[in-house]
């Protein structure tokens, strides 16, 4: 289908329009912080930002949802599953990184095994309409895990910034139900033109890249170095890699009761929390942060790619933006990517 | 699911089986297991937690569970009487591999309550509608002391079976026990099974398997037919919830079942 092209005026004339059809949730500015939330108005959206401070998983994922409430009386019981967020939505501005992470996350959740209707629920209500990175950061690292500033996996409208005007690709048929209406001008070559030159500089000035893609076999190889001792010695185990990163997916499952009556209740888990894994008995699989950190980069790199065919991670670099005390994937990567080769 | 039947096996009462029946009578024919799959039982308002099944499916219409006091859940369930409902959620895992087992010979080696999943599998070969697909059975099975011996009357029966072998022993006795006296491994290795067209399957704590392995292992028991039946903190019981993994396998999904030549090639940490 040829490219759109939109003026910012127009755009927010467009999104007043899809409010009307869906709820709409964009960046915003809170607290002095980047986030998603959802708006009443087009004016409230910002356009001006590198990344939003937490990732958009929590669109389909939420940080505790209810998954069925209950009442036991006597000798019986019954019990009420819900569905919430069944309304339709609109995720806006959302950067390839993130739309990308939704296509990992439905391996888990929409599965060949198991399908998570909780999860699948919200994913078919939601639409997501992606703003390409003219400027990527210096933490990010997409184009090493087969993404990239423009790549158009997981959304269904693309929006790249040439300036003066966004050019509008359609990347799926319900982006395509989208523009139906809108009337859009079609992209001409200048605006054509212009965005291949933003597309280049954007890839251009992006961070070296790791070659951590088809990898797994190294990182298995060197599983029990001790290696992994000095790498990890700094990790405090906060978890705020996995509370950022799109495509940590780990939950626990608690019950809350009020007498005889209560809700089951799925909340987001960190494989970096100390028991996590620790069993009845006392033992713990993973007793110290190095076991746990391996884990989080073997998961994501070796595991779930062996498990999905794709790399468990989509180079947002927000674990790098964040983490505490500086640790940097990237140079852990390296690091044991050199040592495999080494031994 | 409604309580039935509570059984306490253990003299110092922290292991209870329970025998449930079906709240509503149409998931009586949706649930389907084999030997060695585990449900998540709830108590609602406490949580939910992982059991082996201890009931073979030839036990029609109920489903037995063994149960350990160990923390919140399994103290909730141990207060529950006969005619208490509680949740089920499976059948989950893998189980054991029966398409394979049959034909040959069968070693099963259990120690502690690990030995549930052992007890439904040795119940659903004893089956006279199964008997005859398996081959020699043998039964090694050991608790720390008489007083955790679990299964006491039906062990008794199983004795006087001349189509099943069973070797009973503890790590330490008191006054009461004839039987034998040692260590598993070392009684696997007295009886010294033959590896010949045989499966050999592991089950109980951690340092039991350590030292069972090598004695199988010299017995000749090659590595793709020795199963073990491993244990993880678990959730949601079906690989999405991240918890209970051995490298890229999910202890809940791909498991509980594993054969040596599988654990192998994941990292150990477990």
């Amino acid at each position: 289908m040829i490219a759109k092209i939109v003026r910012e005026s127009d755009l927010i004339n467009l999104l007043g329009e899809w409010l009307k059809e869906y709820e709409l949730i964009a960046p915003v500015k809170r607290d002095n912080l980047v986030v998603f939330d959802r708006v009443d108005s087009a004016g409230e959206v910002l356009f001006n930002y590198s990344n939003t401070v937490k990732s958009a998983k929590e669109l389909l994922l939420p940080q505790s949802e209810t998954l069925f409430t209950y009442s036991s009386v006597d000798h019986s019981a019954s019990i009420e599953a819900h569905f919430n967020d069944a309304a339709p939505k609109l995720l806006f501005g959302v950067r390839p990184c993130d739309a990308k992470s939704f296509l990992l996350l439905d391996k888990v959740f929409d599965g060949e095994r198991y399908k998570d209707a909780y999860y699948l629920n919200r994913r078919a209500n939601t639409l997501v309409v992606t703003i390409g990175c003219v400027k990527p950061r210096t933490t990010c690292f997409c184009t090493s895990v087969n993404g990239g500033p423009f790549s158009e996996d997981g959304s269904d409208l693309m929006l790249i910034d040439i300036g003066d005007a966004y050019v509008v690709k359609v990347t799926s048929d319900r982006g395509a139900g989208l523009l139906e209406g809108a009337e859009l001008e079609d992209a001409g070559e200048d605006d054509l033109a212009s965005m291949k030159r933003v597309i280049q500089d954007a890839e251009a000035s992006m961070s070296p890249k790791l070659a951590i893609e088809g990898r797994q076999e190294n990182l298995e190889s060197i599983f029990d170095d001790p290696i992994w001792g000095p790498l990890t010695e700094k990790c405090l185990g906060c978890g705020v890699c996995t509370y950022l990163c799109p495509t940590c997916h780990c939950f626990d499952i608690i019950d809350e009761a009020r007498d005889s009556q209560g809700e089951r209740i799925r909340v987001w888990d960190s494989c970096q929390f100390s028991q996590f894994t620790l069993q009845a008995s006392g033992f713990n699989p993973r007793l110290t942060n190095k076991e746990r950190l391996r884990q989080r980069v073997m998961h994501k790199f070796s595991y779930f790619p062996k498990n999905y065919g794709l790399t468990g991670c989509v180079g947002c670099g927000r674990c790098i933006q964040e983490c505490p005390v500086n640790l940097d994937i990237r140079d852990v990567l390296n690091d044991l990517l050199m040592e495999s080769v080494i031994k | 699911m409604k309580i039935e039947k509570v059984l306490v096996e253990t003299e110092d009462r922290n292991i209870k089986t329970f025998s449930l029946s079906f709240a509503n009578g149409a998931d009586k024919s949706d649930f389907n297991y084999v030997p060695g799959q585990f449900a998540e039982l709830s108590v609602l308002g406490k949580g939910e937690a992982p059991f082996g099944m201890a009931s073979s499916p030839t036990q029609e219409g109920c489903l037995e569970f063994t149960v350990n006091k160990a923390g919140l859940l399994t103290t909730a369930l141990h207060n529950m009487e006969p005619g208490d409902i509680v949740g089920v959620r499976g059948p989950l895992g893998n189980g054991y591999p029966l398409e394979q087992l049959e034909g040959g010979n069968i070693v099963i080696i259990g120690g502690g309550f690990g030995f549930s999943t052992l007890r439904a599998l040795t119940n659903f070969m004893l089956d006279d509608r199964n008997r005859g697909r398996f081959g020699d059975i043998t039964v090694i099975y050991g608790a720390r002391n008489p007083g955790l011996v679990l299964y006491k009357d039906e062990l008794e029966e199983w004795g006087k079976r001349d189509d099943l072998s069973l070797y009973m022993t503890v790590d330490s006795a008191n006054g009461d026990w004839n039987g034998r006296v040692g260590l598993i491994p070392n009684i696997v290795k007295e009886v010294a099974p033959s590896a010949d067209n045989t499966y050999a399957l592991v089950c109980g704590p951690p340092v039991m398997i350590r030292f069972t392995l090598p004695v199988l292992q010299e017995l000749g028991f090659p590595s793709d037919k020795t199963l073990l039946s491993l244990e993880m903190r678990m959730k949601c019981g079906l690989g999405m919830c991240g918890r209970c993994n051995i490298g890229s396998k999910y202890v809940c999904a791909d498991g509980p079942v594993f054969t040596l030549a599988e654990l192998s090639k994941l990292p150990q940490e477990h």
